[in-house]
Order: structure tokens, then sequence, then C-alpha cells
């Protein structure tokens, strides 16, 4: 039974005007709590915890005990708590509903995951255990790498990287070390298409890259014969996102990899978007080179708000033998030994070197191995089968109310691509954002990619029964209609969110970025 | 499968909407030869809850967990207690499943905490602005090397021996693409910080100095000197914590003329967690805000003039700049930034006053003990709650065989520094509110009895 919802029933709404809501004492609304800041109700004597106290006396500080104030105000727990949890029902969450954020595949985070990496033997390890002590930890990352090979049919993965951006360094590290192992130091191209995501050229950089544009095709796909005319003994690589972040997968993906192998380069590919894909196409198939996999993206590990996340780089045997330290090795005997800096003369000499302290994102990983033995392989082919039916029917029942720019350039994979074409003269797709969040939705990811004019991009993925889906469409098509119309209450939009639309001017021009005593 | 809502007569009723036979008519795009017919080979079917717990918790059992044996372990990791407030309060759904708050409307819980964090952030640090998280100590201290490259246009940075050795791998390793010089140095077991070497290797090419705040031996040596030698050659001092704790007992590096700050945040609030996720925590002086990598919520109003947060100055970053960003960085580590924050907010600065007196005092405490162990010698007469100790022997096989035994007894620089020679006998031994004068009873009596 999977029906929301199927009486209609609605929160009823105080007409404005006569009968308007009163002004409260406090400001507040009942279930909507204002909270002020820490700094604005705690103070530096307040403390939460218990501690001894230590008698004041000698001290080995080198001369250095602190003496000045620090500023940091203490809660009690009971006022901690409630601070938070005030906090925290100012925030949308996938727990709360729908989130259709494209290229951020937030799908529900089980709460087994979360069960499974708070065991102490997980939780409660020091990095630097001898690893005859941690060979339970060991054996996660282990386990999960050999998995992510078997899932993507490549030949080796660096597990260490902290998100996505940091794997897609790994990966381009991997192709700058390989280039230099061959010589060839003039490979300074990395070809990028203009519908990438903005880490991926600021990656390229950071490497010391030059970024170029990679043509599209009317369709929304890489243009192959374009790409293949720049190839030549400048080009270093290609980064290419497939599935697409116009939603699509790049048909011609064996071709490109083959046509840049054949130039003498690498593919890097930016698995934002595996969950479209994940258990039904493997990337080492279609010529890839490298390839970071979000373990918050299709694995399931929460976003927190930002973070943290996980990156993990799949390899191919042309790269493998540059990835980073440390990793584990495992031996016959089933024990398990990390290969760092004091071993990796004889064992990997090749490696471009550490990334990161210690060994990567274990509590990322351990929920991640729970996600992927949940789901196991029949489960994982069918999460990209219904996430990317879930994006087709977002399109399919929307491409008469929005512009589907590329509706006719075949199936989405497990997004829907928007743009803002048909709206009333001085609505924009910021409108269609803002009037979704009174609507009880957080807003697709708007204005990306650049390639589409006002892009509104929609991810519902493989976590939302059909009914939620219908709901959101309807709500879709009702915010759509008063775009259409020129409904004025639309461009002061939310209405009901704890916030009315924020001044983002006023915060960039004069910058507030910690807490300041008001004047006295 | 319990995390799919889609039954068949959805998926059904959904492709005839779609006006596709079948579901394979989706993936048409996927040329055949790269496309899988069945669940994919060698990794096994579907598992309930019951049988992928049984797996991991099997996994779990074959580690030496930290609180269950006397513990002595630090180098950039530290055991303390996290009150269990923190941990419910971040299991909230609201905070765990939301993205980063691009929509601020919907997204004030986040933005206010992040506000918060970075006003304690800067305030621990004694910096005027702190961004709302790095992925942890290491990334963050080599974008404190980038970012003093770009304020200094100069290139080459000094970094202190008694940095994290990871830390220096770490910067290392990025140095070697993107052109940056690295002077760098081993450290010594020396009782002081090697302030005299560094000031002595500034020159008119050094963009930086890079010096940790207690050091990897765990000593402690007053800043300002160094700081007063980089301001005099327009260069940089960027100084790392690694033990947040330990400014609740020390002066902040602010106070004594540092210009960034970074650091380590998992001391408070995180745990331990096998290295990762972790909090790198990233604060400078408000005049080089512009250049500062990742992200910075802001204050600011909304249209009818309430206060409220944004993430802000964001044309730095990767979304917008793209190839000209500051950083790459995109996520960051906010839940472990709401983790610290939380217990910063317990604790206060009352309580971390208190908590810092009892580490430093237990520290004191067990350095005295371990120092009567025939042969053992302090090296550091000044610390914080790490010392590190001179064994009469390699202490690498030490550390294992007093493992052996149920005790973890802290780092070996062997293990940091492996084939250094001068290195080998070094132990680094961190003591925090969580070591009882059992535990450190258990590994004198331990470490002498392995040393007879």
């Amino acid at each position: 039974m999977n029906a929301i919802n199927q009486s209609g029933w609605k929160p009823e709404m105080q007409p404005a005007g006569e009968g308007a809501a009163p002004a409260t004492h406090t400001g507040n609304r009942a279930l909507m709590l204002g909270e002020p800041l820490i700094f604005e109700i705690g103070d530096s004597a307040t403390t939460g915890v218990d501690l001894a106290e230590v008698p004041a006396g000698e001290n080995r500080l080198a001369g250095l005990a602190r003496t000045a104030p620090i500023g940091l105000p203490g809660l009690s727990e009971p006022e901690t708590v409630r601070h938070y949890t005030r906090l925290s029902r100012q925030n949308y969450a996938i727990d709360l509903g729908l989130f259709p954020l494209g290229s951020c595949t937030m799908k529900h985070n089980p709460r087994l995951n979360e069960k499974v990496a708070r065991l102490p033997g997980f939780a409660d390890v020091h990095p630097l255990q001898p690893v005859d002590t941690v060979q339970g930890a060991l054996a996660v990352i282990n386990e999960l790498a050999f998995w992510l090979i078997d899932l993507t049919g490549m030949h080796g993965v660096a597990m260490s990287p902290k998100a996505g951006a940091h794997g897609e360094l790994c990966g381009i590290l991997c192709i700058k070390a390989a280039l230099e192992a061959r010589g060839e130091h003039d490979r300074r191209v990395i070809l990028v298409p203009e519908s990438a995501h903005g880490t991926n050229p600021a990656t390229a950089a950071f490497a010391g890259f030059k970024v170029e544009d990679i043509p599209a095709t009317p369709e929304g796909r890489v243009d192959l014969g374009a790409l293949k005319a720049r190839l030549g003994p400048d080009v270093a690589g290609v980064m290419i996102t497939n599935p697409n972040t116009c939603g699509l997968f790049e048909r011609d993906m064996k071709a490109i990899s083959d046509a840049v192998h054949a130039a003498g380069g690498y593919v890097y590919c930016d698995g934002a978007n595996f969950n479209a894909i994940v258990g039904r196409v493997r990337p080492g198939d279609l010529g890839i080179d490298a390839m970071h996999i979000n373990l918050h993206k299709t694995f399931s590990t929460p976003h927190g708000g930002g973070g943290p996340g996980s990156g993990p780089v799949v390899l191919s045997k042309a790269l493998s033998p540059y990835g980073p330290l440390p990793f584990t090795e495992r031996h016959a005997d089933g024990h398990i030994t990390l290969v760092e800096e004091e071993t990796v003369g004889d064992r990997h000499p090749d490696s471009f070197g550490r990334m990161t302290a210690f060994h990567g994102q274990m509590g990322m990983f351990t929920r991640a191995l729970a996600y992927i033995l949940s789901h196991g392989a029949d489960g994982l082919r069918q999460v990209a089968e219904d996430a990317v039916l879930n994006a087709n029917y977002v399109l399919r029942s929307l491409a008469d109310t929005l512009d589907a720019p590329f509706a006719d350039s075949g199936p989405c994979m497990h997004e829907a691509l928007f743009s803002d074409a048909g709206l009333a003269e001085g609505f924009s797709t910021l409108d269609i954002a803002k009037g979704l969040i009174d609507e009880g939705y957080h807003p697709m990811t708007v204005y990306f990619p650049l390639v589409v004019h006002g892009a509104m991009l929609v991810e519902p993925t493989e976590t939302e029964s059909k009914a939620a889906l219908d709901q959101f469409i309807g709500a879709v098509k009702a915010v759509a209609a008063r775009a259409k119309a020129g409904d004025a209450s639309l461009k002061s939009a939310p209405h009901f969110a704890p916030r009315r639309r924020l001044d983002e001017t006023l915060a960039a021009r004069k910058p507030v970025l910690a807490w300041q005593e008001p004047a006295a | 499968m319990r995390y799919l809502p889609l039954t068949p007569s959805d998926r059904e009723a959904m492709l005839a909407t779609i006006g596709a036979a079948s579901i394979d008519d989706l993936f048409a795009d996927v040329p055949a030869e790269a496309r899988l017919d069945g669940p994919i080979a060698g990794l096994p079917l579907h598992a309930s809850e019951l049988a992928v717990e049984r797996h991991m918790l099997a996994l779990a059992r074959r580690n030496t967990v930290a609180g269950e044996v006397p513990f002595f372990l630090g180098c950039g990791a530290y055991r303390h207690h996290v009150p269990a407030s923190v941990d419910h309060l971040i299991q909230r759904g609201e905070f765990l499943t939301a993205y980063t708050p691009y929509q601020p409307e919907i997204a004030q819980g986040t933005l206010q905490m992040l506000f918060e964090f970075q006003s304690q952030v800067a305030r621990l640090f004694g910096m005027d602005v702190a961004n709302a998280s790095m992925y942890d100590g290491s990334t963050a201290c080599w974008e404190a090397i980038t970012m003093a490259r770009r304020i200094t246009r100069r290139g080459k940075a000094v970094l202190s021996g008694g940095l994290h050795p990871h830390y220096v791998s770490v910067a290392r390793t990025m140095a070697k693409y993107t052109g940056d010089v690295l002077d760098t140095r081993l450290p010594s077991l020396a009782a002081e910080p090697d302030t005299d070497a560094l000031i002595a290797a500034i020159d008119g090419e050094t963009s930086c100095v890079v010096v940790q705040y207690p050091d990897i031996l765990g000593r402690i040596g007053d800043l300002s000197a160094l700081a007063e030698a980089c301001r005099a050659n327009k260069t940089l001092l960027i100084a790392v914590v690694t033990e947040p704790v330990a400014l609740g007992a020390i002066r902040s590096p602010g106070e004594m003329g540092a210009d960034i700050v970074v650091g380590e945040g998992q001391a408070l609030g995180v745990g331990l967690q096998f290295g990762g996720p972790y909090v790198g925590l990233f604060a400078c002086k408000q005049q080089y805000v512009r250049q500062m990598p990742g992200r910075l919520c802001g204050e600011t109003v909304d249209a009818e003039g309430k206060r409220g947060f944004v993430l802000t100055l964001s044309t730095r970053e990767q979304h917008i700049r793209r190839e000209k960003a500051t950083s790459n960085i995109c996520t960051n580590s906010g839940l472990c930034a709401l983790a610290f924050s939380i217990h910063m907010t317990l604790l206060g600065e009352k309580g971390l006053r208190g908590l810092a007196a009892i580490n430093h005092q237990a520290a004191c405490a067990a350095a005295d003990r371990l120092a009567t162990v025939p042969g053992v010698e302090l090296v550091t007469p000044a610390f914080f709650n790490e010392f590190t100790l001179r064994l009469p022997q390699e202490a690498r096989p030490v550390v294992r065989t007093l493992a052996e035994r149920g005790v973890l007894a802290g780092v070996s620089l062997g293990r940091l520094y492996p084939g250094e020679a001068a290195l080998e006998r070094g132990l680094v031994v961190a003591v925090t509110e969580t070591t009882t004068t059992g535990d450190v009873e258990a590994l004198a009596t331990a470490l002498q009895e392995v040393l007879a």
C-alpha cells in the first residue's frame, strides 16, 4: 500500500485579510518556532557537561597558558537539545518529503546504515592502531573495494578520496602521473563539455591543465565528430559525465573512449550520475579509465546538510598503478595489510602519493557496504531501473506543462531536464522553485546545466512511490500554471517557509561571517 | 526490496504513461555490447536487515575497540568522551538527510548552525572568520598553502618538522602537480619545536611557514617570534591545530600572530571512526576572506526584514567560477561540523577550559609515571595532552607486542616515519579525560615487562 493522501485531505489555511492570523507575543506561530543564536542565549559560565574540578596548580604549558577569554557560549543540556531541535525543524530533508535535486541523488538514507556505522568496532577504532587490531575495518575497505570494482567492471579502486571533487582530483592526478611516466609532458589540455559540473573544470585547472570546451549536439550529447577533430598530441584526456547532466546516456561513449585512447589520451568519467546505470551497465565496458563514485549519492550515505561525502575512484588497468596511498592488500590466508609510505617502494612504486591523512571515509564505507549487501545484485539493478522509470514518468507527465528541450532525444536516464521557455513575461525558474517550496517540496536543481536557459533538473530517485510522484507532478503543474498566468503572488514566494526570499546581494556586499557582540 | 516503494502494477502503469513497452526500452540508448542482461555476477542477491547486520557485526568484532582497552593513541585523532545528546541531535532526519543549503528559505537550520560553527571556530583559533568546514585537517592544511600562494604570489612553503607527516605527505603529493616548492624537514627527538630553523629558512620566495601547535610530538612552543619573522618578510604564518581541545588551555595561534589557522576538528563530537569522516577547520584574518576555499555562510535579511543566513561569496567557488575557482571543493563535512558545534555548545567556555585542564593534568601524571619505567625517558618537557617518550629500543615492535597483550600504547614514530633510525625509539602517547589511572598503570606495567 503506497497511496498517500487518497482522501484528498489538505491543511486548512486562513484566508488573508478579514480573520487573518493575529500577531503573537513571542513572534512564534505554534510549531513555527524561531531560535536565537547560541551567542545570544548562552554565556561563558554555563556548561552542559559535568566535569571534575581540577585544582589550579603547576602546568607544563611552556608559559603559554590561556588567559584571555575565548568568547565561547555554553548551554545546559536541555537548552542545547532544544536549540538544535528547533533549528532542525527549519530544514527541509529527504525524511520530510521528495527532494528532486538533479545530479544530487537525494534518495532515502536507510537507518540500518547508521546503526552499523555506530558499532563500537567501527566507530571507536583509531586509524593508527596496529593492523592486527583492525582487521575488521580493513576487511570493510577491502570488501567494499571489491564490490565497487565488480559493479563497474574496472581494474582497481582508490578508496581514500573524501568526496566527489576529491575523487575527480584523484582521477586527474592518475592521468597526469601516467602521462609523466610516458614522458608526455606536452599534453596540457583536458576537454570538458559545457554541461559538466563546475568541479570538473576546477579540478583540471587545479592539477595544472588547460580546460577547453567540448561542443554538444543539438540533442544534448557530446559531438563525437567535433571531439575527434580536437584530439591531438596536446590533449591529456576528457572529463565526461555519463549519464550526462542533461539526463541523457552518451550513446557514443565507447566510440569517444576509443578515439581518445587512439589519440593517446585518457577518459575520466564523472560518476555523479552512476545511480542511473548501477547494476545495468559497467563503465569498464565503455572504455573509461577513471570514475569517481559518490557514496553519498548512489550508495545512500546521508548528505548531512553538505557532507561528509566519500568519493572512491575506480581505475582502468592503465591507471591503477598510479593510484594513491594508502590501500589494503588481502593475502591468501585472509590477513589484510595496509600499503602505506613505508612499503610503497617495492609494492606500488608508481603511486602518485597520499591525498589525505589516514584511510578515507571509513564511516561512509560501512554505510555503503551495508547498502550494497542489502540490495544485492538484483536490488541494485532494480535501483537503476526504478530511478530511470521515475524520471521518465516525471518527464512525460510534465512534458505538456514545462518545456523539455531534450524530450525528443530519447528516454532520459535518472533525471529530467526542463527549461523556463513558456513562462509569462517576468517569471523565471527561480519563481517555480520558490513556489514549490510553498507546496512543501525542496525545488529541483535550478540554472544547471548551463546549456539550457533557466534549467530545471529533476531527479526523483528510486525511493519515491508513484503516489508521491503524482502529488509532486500535480504541484509542479499548479505552480507552472501560476507562472504562465502571471500570478504576482508567485513572485514573492515562498510565503509559508521559515523565511521569505533572502537578500543574497546584501550578504555578499557586506559579509557578516561570524557573530559579533552588538555595540553597547 | 525494502528500500523500493514501486509495486509491479505501479511500474506497468508508469510504463504505459511513458509509452514504453518495457523497462529495457528506457535503456535503449545504452549500446547493446555494454548492457548487462541480468544481475551482476559475483554480488549476492538482496539480504534482510538482520542478515546484513550480522555480517557487519562479525566484521566489527574483528577490531580492537579503543574504549575496551587501555588506549593511548593520538597523532591527529583523539579519543574524547562525546556527550550522548550530540549523536542524538545529528541523527535528526532534518539534519542528517538535508542537502547543502542551496535553498536558504528551507535550510535555515543548517545555515544558522554553520554560522554558529564558523563563529566558534574563529574564536577558538583567535581569527576573524572561519569557513563552513573542509574534508579534514590534512586537506585544509594543503588548501591553506595554496591560499598563501595566491595572496603572496610566492611559491615556496616552509613546513615545520613538527607537522603531521600525513599532512606533509598530502602537501607533497599536491605540490608535485601545482609547481609549489616545499621546504620540508624531519622532526627530531628534541625537547623544543624547530622554531629557530623555520625562521632561518624564510626568504624572499617564502609564501608561508606551516607550523603545528601542539606539534606531532606533542610539543608546544611560542609562535610569536616566528610570526614576527614572517611579518617582516611578508610571509604568512599558517598554524595547524590537530587537537582543538588544547586551545582550552593554551593561547590561540591568532593571539600569537598567525595569519591562517587550520585544523582537524575530530576531537570534538566526531569520534575516532578509523580516520574518517572528520572535519577540517579553516580560519583566517578578515583581509584574506576572498581568497578562502570552501563554503561560507553569512548573515542577511529576508524580504520581511527578518534575520536569516545564506551561503555567500560564492564567486570564489567552483560552481560559479569553474576553472578559476579558489578550490575544487564542493561537498565538505557539514554533519561533522554540526557534531563539533553541538559538542562545543555543550562544553561552552567553562567546559572547554575544564576539559582541557583535566586532559593536561592527566597527561602530566601519566608522563611522570611512564618516565619511571626503567630505560624510558620523557622527551618533551612541555606538552598539552600528548607527549613523546624515548624507549631503550625500537618502539614499533614494542607497540605491536603491547597490542597483543591488550594495551594500545600509543603511536610509534616508526609507523609515521618508516626507515628513520633517529626516530625509531620514539613513542607518542596521548592521554585524555577517557584515560583512567588504571589504564596508565596497565601501560606502565606492561611496558616495563616488555622492555625487561
